[in-house]
């Protein structure tokens, strides 16, 4: 049904997707829980490097990460010298490309939620003998889920979907950074490519709507829990 | 014994308190809105900082700005009953009981009421299973208060509780404060601006304004002083003093109650004799006249003594009267002053209808304990 050259980029895909968003998740709560409950020096410059991929052409963002983690950049020496990972032209790289330029999306969507949490609640737990950080666990984490949710799943799409950054920073290597978006690219450029590109841009359209479909399902559940 | 001095300044607004009370049943809070009450309690339990001062309970200090001491809220081991109730929307009504009790089972936690108790000191048996959400406004205080009790408290803390509840739902949570008061030996701290309600829940009563404390001491006290008239509020003017049933009168349906000056009549109260209570007759419901009248309908007729003439208020003005060891406030017409010539010193007879004087009249004051293992922090 479908071609190993299809197999083989859905599940590179979907593995860099994957690993985009579960890297980038933490980093996302706390960047998320600093803009919205701390005020310090510094906050607007965050909140702007934040979502500059949001509004850069992502060629310039993979340009920068290019620059930063090829295996000379200071970034990549580092990586290279500390954990012996090369992130430059390896599927690493292509979800590190996917995690930066999804970043604002799942910032926002947890910031938002973050903010519209009852802080009285709050107050309430630790009236209740509850610390800030098992209060944070107790309380906000659960009232935030489906903001979370949100979040994750549109940095989950956005990911999918990368390609600017992805292939200015990685290239276009079969098997390792040779994504999706990426191959079907490839096919349009080749001669004879037009069908291969018409299943890609299907199977595309069939993983987007599985998402959104899931994250319905997810959100109803989650929303019930908190009578939202 | 609860000690509280403290300053906080809040942009306009500037707190300054100074306080010092015993720490047995129900200490009120009574002011205006704005007046501080609030402020004041979120500084009892660690979630606004004083600027400077100190605040200890029975000589566990919470906060000294010289000492630098600042317990944070869940190590002061005070319970909070919110004037909205904030219940977790996230967790059934049994899990927002059991999220302070699972967090006070530390080493310095005292004991406390099991959770079947608090379920069933306050009726929530058939609310366990269900959503905050799912719970009408009067349940969710009921929640709320089980929830602020299973964290075994030092002190309670109660924001105007009833403040967003209708009447009715009032009238169904007020027992359970009561019960709460006569059967867990458990200090409260009661913020209202309610005086029926102080009345009948609270022993002391302490009046706040523009930030400070004005007066504070025993209930009754504080309710006879004429120049504390303007905080503790006009048409609801009345007098507290304590009493004590005498017997019943089955026939007519008629407790007696005795005190210093005679014997009050009121509509029957399920109380044993002997049973000690707090009355609260509004200056509304007494009429005053010279002579004893023949017969009449006044079941309860005092000879008592004008103390003072109140300061006039149009066609009205309230008279303070002495009957035995109790004062009696009467409002009268400024005619019936006159015509009565009304002056300290006069003697007069004191007449209150029985029917005037209701269930919401009275606070009781006996207390026996119904859960053994708070004597250690009695």
């Amino acid at each position: 049904m479908l071609t190993p050259l299809e197999i083989e980029a859905l599940a590179l895909s979907l593995k860099v997707a994957l690993a985009s968003v579960v890297f980038s998740l933490p980093f996302g709560l706390l960047v998320a829980w600093l803009l919205a409950r701390r005020d310090f020096a510094g906050k607007t410059l965050l909140n702007g490097i934040v979502h500059l991929p949001l509004v850069m052409p992502p060629v310039v963002v993979g340009y920068l990460l290019l620059v930063l983690f090829s295996q000379d950049g200071p970034l990549g020496r580092l990586l290279e010298g500390l954990f012996g990972v090369t992130i430059a032209f390896t599927w690493q790289g292509a979800a590190l490309a996917a995690a930066v330029m999804a970043f604002p999306l799942m910032v926002r969507s947890i910031r938002l939620s973050m903010e519209s949490v009852d802080r009285r609640l709050e107050a309430a737990a630790r009236t209740l003998g509850a610390t800030p950080a098992d209060c944070f666990r107790s309380v906000t984490l659960p009232l935030i889920a489906p903001g979370i949710l949100v979040g994750v799943i549109l940095a989950f799409a956005r990911s999918l979907g990368e390609f600017g950054a992805t292939i200015t920073f990685v290239s276009a290597i079969p098997g390792e950074t040779r994504t999706l978006p990426i191959a079907l690219y490839g096919l349009t450029q080749s001669p004879g490519g037009e069908l291969g590109a018409l299943r890609l841009a299907i199977i595309s359209v069939v993983v987007a709507f599985a998402a959104l479909f899931a994250s319905e399902v997810l959100a109803r559940r989650l929303g019930r829990g908190i009578g939202a | 014994m609860l000690e509280v001095s403290a300053q906080k300044r809040l942009g306009a607004f500037a707190l300054d308190v100074a306080l010092a009370c015993e720490t047995n049943g129900i200490i009120a809070l009574f002011g205006r809105s704005g007046s501080g009450k609030t402020s004041l309690v979120n500084m009892l339990a660690g979630l606004l900082r004083p600027d400077r001062g100190r605040i200890a309970i029975d000589d566990v200090v919470l906060f000294d700005s010289e000492a630098g001491i600042d317990l944070p809220p869940e190590r002061r081991r005070i319970g909070y009953v919110f004037q909205e109730g904030r219940l977790f929307p996230h967790l059934s009504v049994r899990r927002n009981l059991l999220y302070g009790a699972k967090r006070a089972r530390g080493a310095d936690a005292g004991n406390g009421p099991s959770f079947d108790q608090v379920v069933a000191l306050l009726g929530l048996e058939s609310l366990t299973e269900r959503r905050p959400q799912d719970l009408s406004g009067g349940e969710k205080q009921r929640v709320a208060l089980g929830r602020a009790l299973l964290t075994r408290p030092r002190l309670l803390l109660m924001d105007e509780p009833l403040a967003s509840l209708d009447q009715p739902r009032k009238e169904d949570i007020l027992p359970f404060v009561e019960r709460l008061r006569d059967e867990l030996d458990l200090p409260i701290v009661y913020v209202s601006h309610a005086m029926q309600e102080i009345v009948r829940l609270a022993d002391t009563l302490v009046l706040i304004s523009d930030g400070r404390i004005v007066e504070s001491g025993a209930i009754e006290a504080l309710t006879s002083r004429l120049d504390l008239r303007p905080l503790t509020g006009r048409y609801e003017a009345g007098s507290v003093f304590e009493v004590s049933v005498e017997d019943h009168d089955d026939k007519d349906g008629l407790t007696a109650l005795t005190f210093s000056g005679g014997r009050l009549y009121v509509p029957r109260l399920e109380l044993a004799a002997g049973a000690r209570l707090r009355v609260r007759i509004r200056a509304r419901d007494v009429a005053l006249a010279l002579e004893a009248p023949g017969r009449s309908s006044f079941l309860n007729v005092f000879a008592g003594e004008v103390r003072e003439i109140g300061a006039e208020d149009g066609p009205l003005v309230d008279v303070l009267i002495a009957v035995g060891e109790a004062s009696l406030w009467a409002r009268v017409t400024q005619r019936s002053r006159r015509e009565l010539e009304l002056a300290p010193g006069r003697a007069v007879q004191v007449l209150i209808k029985a029917v005037a004087v209701d269930s919401h009249s009275f606070g009781r004051r006996t207390r026996h304990r119904a859960f053994p293992g708070n004597e250690a922090e009695a």
